[in-house]
């Protein structure tokens, strides 16, 4: 395992993690554009959670240990994955031949135990909302690691680092143009799923009986809530910057200009979700499952494209 | 309907005149009225001055009303096995009196109080318990069926009413709807509050909120009818006026409402918005933004002059093609569209079963409008609406409600235009219910047929107020349209029927 004890991996976590509630708050100001509204201040999600973490949490009598450790768990596992993960091109702080294996599958981990805090409720609505987040989640899964198996192909790794710096970096610039932008799209669909946006899910919902995650987290409160909203900021982070990577070659260049662009292409990104949030309704749940799973179909497409009879 | 008294809206017959028949003949007459084309408008007991149990059938068919009665003892043959349009008035009446209706399929109380008797609980409830009481739910078995029970206390600023679904995974087979805890003894305090006339619309107009017009109409006509006061043209106009804001308001803020349960912000936003404009154009004609105060029996409890009325056409100017445009947007929106179409649909033919009522009515196909059927007011002078879309889903009643908003602008401006006589007070101080009368008063308040009806004993107070909002035929067919549907599109069915849970529990 490479561990890079360098300022600048250190730093650009830092600032990465610190600037996600911001970011967070660039979609709710696109939406209130569209609303015609002012919208809440830039820094609302800071906000929130100062205001969350000064709280205190209440129990249910009928949970256990699993409902505390829940968000915990969900938190850090959704933290290590900004570990792993080269923004704007600058060295991460880990990294290792077939990380983003392991990557995925902590954002599972976070999410069974995210899953078994819901159901530790007994409540009806988060054993429903339990259900539908994990039957998601699982198609989306599929997606997930054909676009791997694909950057296999592509750049001969596993492993972040690799994919954006090594040998045969993948991007939007390189010789596999038309493959990846098939994978942007899927990849896309997948940050809509994985962090419960419309169309797919309504962060904004109070109505439980048509949530998927938000239902899952009604019991929780106060810090326990504050840990849970910095997991999904870490996994929107994440997914965002994913693409953000794979959008523009951050291996050349310099450092700065590269910090400006990355900054300027997460802005768009977020700001691109809040677009598709003020344009489009939710899909029926039981359209769902098409919307993840052509997303499958891009990039399974993208693959059978990569084979040796069809070159 | 040989047997029926035929009646016209709001005006006041000898309660001599009402037919009592025979229990089976009463029985007999009223089914035969209501199985086919006929619907119950009231069917309720009282007391008469000697104590005994009777019973009155308000029928409406086509364009006539009918009224019987009968005497009514403790048991009696359900009338719902035959015609389900009485289902839930047989269980107000064994609630209200411990009138036990034998072979009613679904026999449970509405409201959760003791009856007005002192009889003995047809549910079997011990009422100096606390909650919980008798409540039997129906219950589906098997290894894949969930249930899961919504309310009374729901997560965003509604009221309380207690929804019990029957699923498997995300389909619902069943969803039962029990309401009351919003029951406040409405009908008992306003027989109470006969002594002092004037205490009697402030009640009536508290009966539901956003109906405060629609039932203050009700009994300001019925009181007007019982007292023969007459009501000027320019009165009538103002109080046209003033149902149709009222109805307009709602529409709007509903169909933002619709659009906020799909996720699709915009239109809930500005729908948001124009909803305050209607509110604050009712304060300007009432000083209430929900219009009380305004309708009393006699006419309108002050004028409205050329100034507002002038502030409300320009308004209505104003905002008009706002709505057009955000309308468009909603309705426009291909994500939007396979929400609403073929969601949470009720067939023409069961909601002519349970007696549907209003846009929900009309969104299924039946054309029935209290305002063009059994006109009062100005409405006369109102041309009648057409629906276009009448299929009975989600997007049907938004349709008919976009449709209704579009009719009730356009009404207002022509209302506006007439010369009215505004400067007359014509409140009287003082006035006196006729003796030993009845009389009901239909209208067609935004949600539908409200009606109230009053009887009379021989000083003239009042022996028995009866309250019906549409809401108490509307619920079923709520629970009716989600039958296998997703668990996740109730909100959005909820909503595009929009029921009052304090209209219903009185």
């Amino acid at each position: 395992m490479d561990f890079t004890f360098s300022f600048t991996s250190f730093f650009s976590l830092l600032v990465a993690f610190s600037l996600a509630p911001l970011f967070m708050g660039v979609i709710l100001k696109v939406k209130a554009f569209f609303g015609g509204k002012q919208g809440p201040p830039w820094l609302i999600k800071y906000y929130t959670l100062i205001k969350l973490l000064r709280k205190g949490s209440v129990y249910s009598t009928s949970t256990t240990f699993i409902f505390k450790l829940g968000p915990i768990i969900s938190f850090v596992t959704a933290f290590m994955l900004l570990l792993f993960f080269p923004f704007a091109g600058l060295p991460p702080v880990l990294s290792f031949h077939g990380d983003v294996v392991m990557l995925f599958y902590l954002l599972g981990l976070g999410r069974f135990f995210t899953v078994l805090a819901a159901l530790d409720t007994a409540s009806p609505f988060e054993g429903m909302g339990a259900a539908r987040e994990v039957f998601f989640s699982t198609l989306a899964e599929a997606t997930i690691f054909v676009i791997l198996a694909l950057f296999y192909r592509l750049s001969g790794s596993l492993s972040f680092v690799e994919y954006f710096s090594g040998d045969q970096v993948v991007n939007l610039w390189s010789q596999s143009a038309a493959l990846i932008f098939l994978v942007l799209i899927a990849l896309f669909i997948v940050l809509l799923t994985e962090n419960s946006r419309v169309p797919v899910d309504d962060p904004a919902t109070h109505l439980e009986l048509t949530m998927i995650h938000e239902v899952m987290i009604l019991d929780h409160s106060g810090p326990d809530l504050a840990l849970i909203e910095m997991g999904a900021f870490c996994k929107m982070l994440f997914y965002s910057a994913f693409i953000s990577c794979l959008l523009y070659p951050f291996h050349t260049g310099s450092v700065v200009f590269n910090i400006f662009i990355f900054t300027i292409i997460m802005t768009l990104l977020y700001a691109g979700i809040g677009l598709v949030e003020s344009i489009t309704a939710r899909y029926k749940m039981d359209m769902v499952p098409n919307f993840i799973l052509t997303s499958f179909a891009l990039v399974f497409f993208a693959i059978i494209l990569t084979m040796e009879f069809v070159q | 309907m040989d047997n029926l008294l035929p009646i016209q809206n709001g005006q006041a017959v000898s309660r001599a005149d009402i037919p009592d028949l025979d229990f089976t003949v009463f029985q007999e007459s009223v089914l035969d009225a209501t199985r086919h084309s006929g619907f119950v408008v009231q069917f309720f007991a009282y007391e008469d001055e000697q104590s005994t149990l009777k019973l009155i059938a308000v029928i409406r068919s086509g364009l006539k009303i009918y009224v019987a009665g009968c005497s009514l003892a403790d048991e009696y043959p359900s009338f719902t096995p035959e015609c389900e349009k009485f289902h839930m008035f047989e269980r107000e009446i064994a609630e209200q009196f411990g009138v036990r209706p034998k072979r009613h399929p679904w026999l449970k109380m509405v409201r959760y109080h003791a009856n007005y008797r002192g009889k003995e609980d047809v549910f079997g409830n011990d009422y100096s318990q606390d909650i919980p009481g008798n409540y039997p739910y129906f219950i589906v078995e098997g290894d894949a069926i969930h249930e899961v029970a919504v309310g009374p206390v729901h997560a965003g600023i509604i009221e309380p009413g207690h929804f019990r679904f029957q699923c498997a995974g995300e389909k619902v087979f069943s969803l039962e709807i029990q309401l009351g805890y919003q029951h406040r003894g409405a009908e008992k305090l306003l027989e109470q509050a006969g002594q002092s006339l004037h205490r009697l619309p402030v009640i009536a107009e508290s009966i539901a909120g956003d109906t405060a017009i629609g039932h203050s109409l009700c009994h300001s006509q019925a009181i007007e009818a019982l007292a023969g006061l007459e009501v000027n043209e320019g009165a009538k106009i103002v109080r046209t006026n003033a149902l149709e804001l009222e109805r307009i308001a709602n529409h709007i803020g509903d169909l933002g409402a619709l659009s906020g349960d799909v996720a699709f912000n915009p239109p809930f936003n500005y729908f948001g918005r124009i909803r305050g404009e209607f509110l604050n154009l009712m304060l300007t004609m009432a000083g209430n933004r929900f219009g009380k105060g305004l309708v009393r029996p006699g006419g309108i409890a002050f004028p409205v002059l050329e100034e507002q009325r002038k502030i409300i056409s320009d308004k209505i100017a104003d905002e008009t093609p706002g709505i057009v445009n955000v309308c468009d947007l909603l309705f426009s929106a291909h994500t939007v569209l396979s929400r609403f179409e073929h969601t949470g649909t009720v067939s023409r033919a069961n909601a002519e079963k349970l007696g549907l009522v209003g846009y929900a009515g009309r969104a299924s196909g039946l054309p029935y409008d209290a305002r063009i059927t059994y006109p009062t007011e100005a409405y006369d002078l109102v041309e009648a609406n057409k629906n276009e879309r009448t299929v009975g889903d989600v997007h049907s009643r938004a349709t008919v409600r976009r449709e209704e908003i579009t009719h009730s602008l356009s009404s207002i401006s022509e209302l506006l235009a007439k010369e009215i006589d505004a400067e007359s007070i014509p409140v009287p101080a003082v006035y006196a219910l006729a003796p030993d009368s009845f009389v009901v008063t239909i209208n067609e308040a935004w949600r539908g047929e409200v009606s109230h009806c009053l009887l009379t004993d021989k000083d003239g107070s009042i022996l028995r107020y009866k309250v019906k909002d549409p809401s108490f035929h509307n619920w079923i067919g709520l629970a009716m349209s989600l039958r296998n549907q997703g668990i996740s599109d109730f909100p959005l069915c909820n909503k595009s029927f929009n029921l009052s849970y304090c209209g219903f529990d009185l």
